[in-house]
């Protein structure tokens, strides 16, 4: 089927344009096709495609597009260090004003990918970026601190209304005007918080609150609590005996000297360590690295932390299928979000690898 | 995946599924003020729990 976005005939342009763009898209929106071709390489094309020349038009006359790189998801996300570099070059030698990437909705990947050029973007080359996603995709909390991320919502049918948001953030970014709050400018919360000055007293602003949530009022809080979206639940392990299962912790056990240098807090690493062969966990060969629990009972007898001796017993009585070769260990404490997904995204790509059916998590 | 926490309102607020309260933050799958062959008994009902909660499709 021909693509109504592949190969366009060169637009005539002014020799000078006031802001130039790069624009990164995912295979999709790049008009090479859907999911067969998440693989492809990174790609550039000069001038806007797809939804860039809706965000031309609604950036004005005087800009322009004038590169696109256009990547599979699967190979953005598996090459992420090697399309990074190359995209960052390319963005260099164009000479652009604002880099945009996406809109990206609710698909994983591509967000993962345009957060992650994005940062790199501005990290390397000092320019405005913007991209967009819905709240719950991955690449939102991986970035909402670090960058502009316009709320998508998951519907490609707000296409238009998202990139018009983007245009206008855009233009506020390259041009160095100020940014409003995230509700007025339609970005999701970056979770900064801002010097602003106000009539009343905080104790005033805060019975005021209390008095319209305690008459059913509308009022907004000065403080969002992180929300969490509902995780679906997946099924019920069908039959246990043939079931591979495995064992991970958040309570910080690992093999004596921790060899990945697992923090004690805020923990940026994870470890998988072996058990093969073991029927328990035997005190001298591990320690517990959290600061957040008096560690002596599990130093004591790490299975009171990693059940492996009654694990064990159930693999060998057929009740469950095969213990897994190995647990994963990492400390739970004082974590920001945005890495304990990281950690959790990681951990679950190994699981799925090593063709595990279903886990225990211990947590303290 | 289930979890065993004694860290329950936490497991509650992130949204897990499959919960089983464990023992005690210090010890998640134990106790230490029982005899070891105690202990272990209640380690097996434990991770029993666990596998049960496994199996199972209502939300827990």
């Amino acid at each position: 089927m021909p693509c109504p976005y592949s190969r366009l005939s060169p637009r005539a342009y002014p020799e000078e344009f006031a802001m130039r763009i790069a624009h990164y898209l995912n295979q999709f929106f790049g008009g090479i096709g859907a999911e067969e071709h998440a693989g492809k390489e990174l790609e550039v094309r000069d001038g806007a495609v797809g939804p860039g020349r809706l965000l031309e038009s609604l950036l004005g006359n005087d800009a322009r597009i004038v590169l696109t790189l256009v990547c599979g998801d699967n190979y953005a996300v598996e090459h992420q260090d090697e399309v990074t570099a190359s995209v960052v070059e390319k963005v260099r030698h164009a000479n652009v004003d604002l880099f945009v990437a996406g809109p990206c909705f609710d698909a994983g990947r591509y967000g993962m990918a345009a957060g992650a050029l994005c940062r790199a973007v501005q990290a390397e080359l000092s320019i405005s970026v913007v991209t967009a996603m819905s709240e719950e995709n991955p690449g939102v909390d991986l970035n909402r601190d670090a960058l502009y991320i316009i709320d998508s919502g998951t519907s490609i049918a707000n296409m238009r209304n998202v990139l018009d948001k983007m245009a206008r953030l855009s233009r506020k970014l390259v041009t160095k005007e100020p940014i409003g709050l995230p509700h007025e400018e339609g970005y999701l919360r970056r979770g900064w918080l801002r010097d602003q000055l106000v009539e009343k007293k905080a104790a005033t602003r805060l019975v005021d609150m209390l008095l319209a949530k305690m008459n059913g009022e509308p009022f907004e809080s000065e403080m969002p609590p992180t929300a969490f979206a509902p995780i679906p639940m997946p099924a019920g392990v069908k039959n246990l005996s043939r079931a591979k299962l495995m064992l991970i912790t958040d309570g910080g056990l690992v093999p004596k000297g921790n060899p990945d240098r697992i923090e004690g807090t805020a923990a940026t690493r994870w470890g998988s360590y072996s058990i093969e062969g073991r029927d328990d966990l035997r005190a001298e060969d591990y320690e517990v690295s959290h600061g957040g629990y008096d560690t002596r009972f599990v130093q004591e007898d790490p299975d009171r932390l990693v059940p492996l001796d009654a694990l064990r017993e159930m693999e060998k009585n057929g009740v469950i299928g095969k213990l897994h070769d190995e647990f994963i260990s990492t400390c739970g404490r004082s974590n920001p979000l945005s890495n304990t997904r990281r950690l959790g995204r990681e951990m679950a790509a190994k699981i799925k690898r090593d063709g595990v059916d279903a886990v225990i998590l211990t947590s303290t | 995946m289930v979890q065993i926490t004694s860290a329950l309102p936490i497991a509650k607020m992130v949204g897990a599924n499959r919960v089983v309260l464990g023992t005690g933050i210090v010890h998640v799958t134990g106790d230490a003020k029982l005899p070891p062959a105690d202990e272990k008994e209640l380690r097996r009902k434990l991770v029993q729990k666990a596998l049960d909660a496994l199996q199972s499709n209502e939300r827990e």
